[in-house]
């Protein structure tokens, strides 16, 4: 019964052979569901859900104001040093001095985006921007410095 | 069976005649997961297998020694970065050990779901790179279809498509996007028409077949010795899904089954981790219409501090068990980290299992290992 086996065998195998081929030739001649994204050219209609986290942006307002208090919780819960916080005092009208930002600093080449220091900070000032074309000629450009010239903080914020 | 053949007699070494060493891999050593193996051969046949690690060590123990409790877990999205959400999962557990936190029914929901998803996800990549490593292209395209849509799916809710970081100490980082269960019910509808594609293409192939029955194989007793663990050590029938056996979060009220092959060859750690996609598809079931209501995060101290002492929490990711060691100071950070991979033990029983057959039998081997190497390299 060797010879019984022995092509029961070879058509076990052709068969499976023919199965997979089948599966092949249905996508060969379905080919509706296109599922690949034309990156560059459907640069217009690219949709990236909210929470993608790209890189760290602060918010302004039209008045060129922002939320940052220069508390450097973020400075402290990123696990990378990729922020740095350098304050300044301003004088307000009644003569008093008052700790502000002067500069937010951020390393973007040191960013993981994890997301820590936007769950740290107090009052919301700094998000995550869903940009994510970051390349860029010279390293020194991924130094960013978050708050706007000119900018200051929203009245009320403490 | 077959003739061992004499190819190159080295003068320099009298003591090896015959024999031939060959380096496979890296191309480069900035590419990912990059495994050196120096494979003495005799003929086409292997005598020995040394894998060569440290290409891409960095130190991650170490950098969590400099951490605190709640930045430690981002880096060990990178070790094993197909499972990047499991190992969050672990580390989380083992500081909530330390510092007795009760985690709300919701985010214990929140973080199985995940894991089975990222289960899911790591065992499809895994489908389609091993069957690629086999010669076949087009399984890669299936199994990223599939994928895809997990992927989609963590990135509205987690923000990042492989290094999530969505687990903190306390339950998880935000709240589940809105589409959420949609996109998830989606997801396994897809996965239930596509499924048997899967078996069309690959695992009823006879070419395939006589690629993985009867090599590799590896006895339970080498299985226990070695310290496989996950599907490498359920392909031999050694129970050891920690789901089960110390049952974390909810798990023990869940249904589901281990699933576990007695062959002990490739073709049985192959079907494992098929079993496994549908056990991980059962669980998402039962969960994803059960998510009860509540907060997503219990409240925790803005520096967490853990007890002087030492704690051990263990989960099962998709490739066997990941421990996570802390020693405790009574400090900000942790005085010593140990993470028990189980990428290690599993390579360490690719010469076992490759002595005695051929080299290009190796690949196959290679591929139901289901290595990863920065999980190993750490």
């Amino acid at each position: 019964m060797f010879i019984v086996k022995y092509i029961k065998d070879v058509w076990n195998a052709v068969r499976s052979l023919l199965k997979g081929m089948r599966r092949t030739g249905y996508y060969f001649t379905h080919h509706k569901e296109i599922i690949t994204q034309q990156y560059p050219d459907n640069k217009d209609t690219l949709h990236l859900p909210e929470r993608f986290k790209g890189e760290v942006v602060m918010l302004h307002d039209e008045n060129n104001e922002h939320l940052c208090t220069g508390c450097t919780a973020c400075e402290l819960a990123c696990p990378n040093a990729t922020i740095k916080i350098i304050t300044k005092f301003d004088i307000t009208p009644d003569g008093k001095k008052k700790k502000a930002i002067d500069k937010f600093v951020y390393h973007l080449e040191l960013c993981t985006m994890c997301n820590l220091c936007i769950i740290a900070c107090p009052t919301d000032a700094i998000k995550m921007a869903q940009t994510f074309e970051h390349s860029v000629f010279d390293r020194s450009e991924l130094t960013k410095i978050l708050n706007k010239p000119g900018s200051k903080i929203k009245e009320g914020v403490e | 069976m077959y003739r061992q053949t004499e190819i190159i007699k080295d003068a320099s070494q009298p003591g090896i005649e015959g024999d031939m060493v060959i380096n496979v891999g890296p191309q480069h050593p900035a590419t990912h997961g990059v495994l050196h193996l120096v494979i003495t051969l005799n003929g086409e046949t292997i005598k020995k297998v040394e894998p060569h690690l440290g290409y891409i060590h960095r130190s991650i123990e170490k950098m969590c020694e400099s951490l605190s409790y709640r930045q430690f877990i981002y880096v060990t999205s990178r070790m094993d970065y197909l499972s990047a959400h499991i190992n969050n999962h672990a580390c989380a557990l083992c500081v909530e050990k330390g510092l007795q936190v009760e985690i709300p029914p919701r985010a214990q929901v929140i973080r199985i779901l995940m894991d089975e998803l990222t289960r899911i996800a790591s065992h499809e990549l895994w489908w389609g790179a091993m069957a690629m490593d086999l010669g076949a292209f087009t399984p890669f395209f299936h199994a990223f279809r599939e994928r895809e849509t997990i992927n989609d799916i963590m990135e509205d809710t987690c923000g990042a498509r492989l290094t999530m970081n969505y687990i903190v100490p306390g339950g998880v980082m935000a709240d589940l996007h809105p589409d959420f269960q949609k996109k998830t019910k989606e997801f396994i509808q897809l996965y239930k028409r596509k499924i048997h594609e899967y078996d069309e293409l690959v695992t009823g192939n006879i070419i395939f077949q006589n690629r993985m029955k009867g090599i590799g194989y590896l006895s339970p007793e080498d299985a226990v010795s070695y310290g496989c663990t996950g599907p490498t050590a359920r392909g031999s029938g050694v129970s050891s899904d920690i789901r089960k056996l110390y049952p974390y979060e909810i798990y023990d009220k869940l249904e589901f089954d281990e699933v576990l092959e007695s062959a002990g060859d490739s073709f049985a750690r192959y079907m494992i981790r098929i079993g496994e996609m549908q056990q991980s598809i059962r669980i998402i079931e039962q969960l994803i219409d059960n998510i009860p209501e509540g907060d997503f995060q219990a409240k925790t101290k803005a520096v967490l501090k853990l007890p002087k002492g030492e704690y051990y929490s263990r989960v099962e990711t998709a490739r066997g068990e990941l421990g996570v060691y802390i020693v405790s100071e009574n400090g900000t950070t942790p005085y010593r980290i140990k993470f028990r991979s189980p990428g290690f033990s599993n390579l360490s029983v690719l010469d076992h299992i490759a002595r005695g057959s051929k080299l290009g039998d190796l690949v196959a081997m290679m591929g139901t290992l289901d290595l990863v190497i920065p999980d190993i390299d750490r």
